[in-house]
């Protein structure tokens, strides 16, 4: 954010700030943003159905994907990049072309992460309802 | 054999991990590393072209009568800390025997951060069984979970020293 012009010396003590904190920001970021960015791009139907038509049948071209969708070419790609950069699509290149895969491991991770931790509460807080209803029953 | 055919039967996963190239080669290839994570199971590796692999039996798996060699294959391709190519055949069932030798290519590439990610592609042409086996979303306790088990689970135990299971 552009401010006023700072002295010199607090100039570059901002600097060795912001390095430092960039540093840190990055390797923290990593964490959250991996996550984020699985969520992120789960978030959307289109994304949803273009993992699910790769689930059905691997490792497809652009061209394949498009036709399945109503939607521009453009819109495919640009889906498929947020799949991408979450790595929930990884792509091959096979001679000519540009083979989309589905790739699990970042859904894994978000399972064993948060869904895991919170069904299991769940789950045996239900459990415990139904022992709880039983018995009074 | 057109290119679809081929996409169908080839399964393509990858994990970025916080360790280094070399950190995650030894993982793979050293048995007193692969015994920590996945399926647990000691992989012997002769690291050159030619060179047998065998994935043993943990001691879980002999119980259920499963015979010493569990995955056996040979290495194809060797190329420290970066690539290995190898080819892989499932040893516990005769009807994965039958399917025969796929092929396995573990890739390391390096991040800025310390970050690097592994990729792990599996051609499986021929051996649909093998495919489903290798992709299985069954619950690991029956013995599912395939690849995304394994390389989430080599994640979790490069980065915190305990594996998800522990």
């Amino acid at each position: 954010m552009p401010g006023p012009p700072l002295p010199l010396a607090s100039r570059s003590a901002r600097r060795l700030t912001l390095c430092l904190t960039c540093d840190q920001e990055v390797t923290y970021r990593w964490d959250v943003t991996d996550d984020d960015r699985a969520f992120k791009a789960l978030a959307d139907p289109t994304r949803r159905l273009l993992l699910d038509r790769l689930f059905a049948r691997d490792g497809r071209t652009l061209t394949e994907l498009e036709s399945e969708l109503e939607m521009t070419r453009f819109g495919v790609m640009k889906h498929l990049r947020v799949l991408e950069e979450a790595n929930l699509v990884v792509t091959r290149r096979q001679g000519r072309e540009k083979l989309h895969f589905l790739n699990p491991v970042p859904i894994r991770l978000i399972h064993d992460r948060w869904i895991d931790k919170y069904t299991e509460r769940q789950i045996s807080v239900l459990a415990e309802l139904k022992t709880e209803l039983e018995a009074t029953a | 054999m057109t290119t679809t055919e081929k996409g169908v039967a080839t399964q393509v996963y990858r994990v970025y991990i916080r360790a280094t190239p070399e950190a995650i080669w030894d993982a793979i290839t050293k048995p007193e590393w692969t015994e920590r994570y996945g399926y647990r199971g000691r992989a012997e590796y002769d690291l050159r072209p030619g060179g047998a692999y065998r994935g043993l039996a943990t001691v879980e798996m002999l119980a259920m009568g499963t015979p010493d060699v569990v995955v056996d294959g040979e290495v194809v391709e060797v190329n420290p800390p970066r690539k290995l190519v190898q080819s892989w055949r499932f040893k516990w069932d005769p009807d994965l025997v039958a399917e025969g030798f796929t092929r396995v290519t573990w890739e390391i590439g390096e991040e800025s951060g310390g970050i690097s990610h592994l990729t792990v592609t599996h051609e499986l042409d021929g051996a649909p069984m093998t495919a489903s086996q290798v992709a299985s979303a069954a619950p690991i306790s029956q013995g599912g979970g395939g690849w995304t088990w394994i390389l989430s689970d080599l994640k979790t135990l490069l980065e915190t020293d305990a594996p998800l299971g522990s």
